[in-house]
C-alpha cells in the first residue's frame, strides 16, 4: 500500500517528487481481511458522529472527547456550543454504541445536528460537517441528507474538501424515493443495509450510488436511558462501515479515502467468500 | 384573480371538499395495516406553529382514543424520522422508556414493534407514517422497509395534492362571491351522472341569460 504523503498537494509533478511517491515494491499484495483490520481496536483513530446528540456516560459508550451542539438562534444564526443535552432521541446514542462496539479504543466525538434548536435543518447539517472537517476527523458518520437543491454545491464542495483531507464520510443512504445528499456523491461512503446478523460481514455493491452493504437490520443499539433495544435502518449500517473503517484507518493510517474504499471493496464478503 | 388562477382553485377547492383529508388519511392507514397485516398503522402530521405531532388518522388499535393527540416533535423515535427524514424500525418498543411512558400512559395500548417513514414532500416532511405489530412470527425485514418507503412516498404526494387544494381553496375566500362557484363545482362533481348532466344543463342556461341580459 502506499505510503504516506505529506507534502501539499500539487498539479504537477517534478522529477525530484517522483521519487517521493514512489510505492513499496512488494505492493500490491492480497489485501485480506487479516491484513486490512484483524487485530485493531481503532486505536488512535477519531470518528465524529453528526446525529442526534450522544447520551452521556451511556454503559455501552462511556466517554466521549468532545461533543457540540450546531444550533439556530433567534436569528436563524448558526451557533456552535458545547453539548450540554445529550440525545433526545436515542438514534446517536444508537449509532455511536455501534462504533464503539466493534472499534473500542477509537476516540468518538458528537456533533448534534438534530434535536430542540436546530430542527435539522440543511444548514445545520452543513454547519457539522465543516466543524468536523476542519477538526480533521478521520471518520465522519452521517445518518441524514438533505434534498434542498440550493444547499447541493456547498454540500459537494465540503465532501470533496473531506476527501482531500482525508477524511472519511460515511453516510446512510436514503431507502425512500427522494433525490437527497450527502450519500449519492461519489466522494463519500454510501451504506444501504444487508439481513445478515454478523457486524462485520459487508458487501459491496458494483452498482452504486449505494456502494456498501452492512448490518442494519434487527441491531441491538444502545438507547436513551442507558438501556438498548433493536433497531433496523440504514443509519446504523453506516455505523457499521464507520466502525470497520476505523479498524481499518487504525492499522493502515496512510491510507486515502480512495484506497480506503479500495480495501473494503477487496475485504468484503461477496469478494472474500467469507463472513468475517 | 385572473379567470384562469380563478378556474384552477375551483377545480382544485373542489377536490378538496369536506371531509376529503380525514377519508384520505383514514384510507391510507387502513391500507398500510392490511399491506403488512399489522395490529395497527398511524398518521401523524406536524403542526409547525404547535412544534407537535398530532395523530390524524389510526387503524386498528388505538384507533378510538389516539386520534387529535399530541406529542412534542422534539422527542421519541416519530420525532426522530420527523427530524431526520430517514424511516427507523424498532422492534421492541418497550425498552424505549420515553415512548412506553408517554403512550402507554394516554393510550393504554404500547407496541411491540414499530416501523415508521416519514411523509415527505420535496424536503418538507409532512408527517410520519407509523405500522405496529407484525404477526409475531414475521418481523419487519429489509423488504418490509423498502415497501413502506414506497407506500408512505404515494401517501405524501396524496397529501401534498389534499394540501395544495385546500391552499387553492383559501385564496378563494379573497375573491369574493366566487367561493360559491367552488362549492357548486364541487356539489357537481358528488352527484350522479343523471343529476350532474341536469345541474350542468341548468348552469349552461344561466350562462347564456347572462351573457345575453344587458347590464342594467
Amino acid at each position: 500500500m502506499p505510503g504516506a504523503i505529506s507534502s501539499l498537494p500539487s498539479n504537477s509533478l517534478t522529477a525530484a517528487r517522483a521519487t517521493e511517491i514512489t510505492f513499496a515494491s512488494d505492493w500490491p499484495f492480497e489485501v485480506t481481511p487479516d491484513w486490512a483490520w484483524r487485530g485493531s481496536t481503532g486505536s488512535g483513530v477519531r470518528v465524529c458522529i453528526l446525529d442526534s446528540g450522544i447520551e452521556r456516560g451511556h454503559p455501552l459508550i462511556g466517554g466521549v472527547e468532545r461533543a457540540v451542539a450546531i444550533e439556530l438562534d433567534d436569528d436563524s444564526e448558526i451557533r456552535i456550543v458545547d453539548d450540554q443535552d445529550g440525545d433526545l432521541f436515542g438514534h446517536g446514542t444508537a449509532v455511536g454504541g455501534i462504533v464503539r462496539s466493534l472499534a473500542p479504543d477509537a476516540g468518538i466525538a458528537s456533533v448534534r445536528v438534530l434535536g430542540a434548536r436546530n430542527r435539522g435543518s440543511g444548514e445545520v447539517m452543513l454547519a457539522g460537517l465543516r466543524w468536523a472537517i476542519e477538526h480533521d476527523y478521520d471518520v465522519i458518520n452521517m445518518s441524514l441528507s438533505t434534498s434542498r437543491r440550493e444547499l447541493l454545491a456547498a454540500l459537494h464542495e465540503l465532501t470533496d474538501s473531506a476527501y482531500f483531507r482525508r477524511s472519511v464520510v460515511i453516510a446512510a443512504a436514503h431507502n425512500m424515493a427522494v433525490d437527497s445528499y450527502p450519500w449519492r456523491f461519489s466522494s463519500v461512503f454510501s451504506v444501504g443495509s444487508h439481513e445478515q446478523s454478523d457486524p462485520m460481514c459487508f458487501y459491496y455493491n458494483p452498482a452504486p450510488p449505494v456502494e456498501f452493504y452492512a448490518r442494519g437490520l434487527d441491531v441491538e443499539v444502545a438507547w436513551q436511558g442507558g438501556g438498548t433495544l433493536r433497531a433496523s435502518g440504514n443509519s446504523f449500517a453506516a455505523a457499521h462501515i464507520s466502525a470497520i473503517a476505523a479498524l481499518v484507518l487504525a492499522k493502515h493510517p496512510e491510507l486515502t479515502p480512495f484506497e480506503l474504499k479500495s480495501v473494503m471493496r477487496l475485504t468484503a464478503a461477496n469478494t472474500t467468500g467469507a463472513r468475517h | 384573480m385572473s379567470e384562469e388562477a380563478l378556474r384552477a382553485a375551483v377545480a382544485a377547492s373542489a377536490l378538496a371538499g369536506e371531509g376529503a383529508e380525514e377519508e384520505l388519511l383514514r384510507s391510507i392507514v387502513e391500507v398500510a395495516r392490511a399491506i403488512f397485516e399489522a395490529g395497527a398503522a398511524s398518521i401523524a402530521t406536524y403542526d409547525e406553529q404547535a412544534d407537535e405531532l398530532v395523530f390524524r388518522a389510526v387503524a386498528g388499535a388505538g384507533s378510538q382514543t389516539l386520534i387529535g393527540t399530541r406529542f412534542p416533535s422534539t422527542q421519541g423515535i416519530a420525532g426522530w424520522v420527523l427530524v431526520s427524514g430517514q424511516p427507523l424500525v424498532v422492534d421492541d418498543v418497550q425498552r424505549d422508556p420515553r415512548f412506553a411512558g408517554d403512550v402507554a400512559a394516554r393510550t393504554g395500548y404500547v407496541p411491540r414493534a414499530l416501523m415508521a417513514a416519514p411523509l415527505l414532500v420535496g424536503d418538507r416532511v409532512l408527517g410520519v407514517l407509523s405500522v405496529l405489530d407484525r404477526p409475531a412470527d414475521e418481523p419487519f425485514g429489509v423488504a418490509q422497509m423498502d415497501l413502506l418507503s414506497i407506500f408512505a412516498r404515494q401517501a405524501s404526494i396524496a397529501l401534498d395534492v389534499i394540501s395544495r387544494a385546500r391552499g387553492a381553496g383559501a385564496a378563494l375566500d379573497g375573491a369574493g362571491d366566487a367561493d360559491v362557484v367552488a362549492r357548486v363545482a364541487g356539489a357537481l362533481g358528488r352527484l350522479s351522472p343523471r343529476r350532474r348532466a341536469a345541474g350542468i344543463a341548468l348552469l349552461s342556461a344561466l350562462e347564456r341569460l347572462l351573457a345575453e341580459t344587458p347590464e342594467p
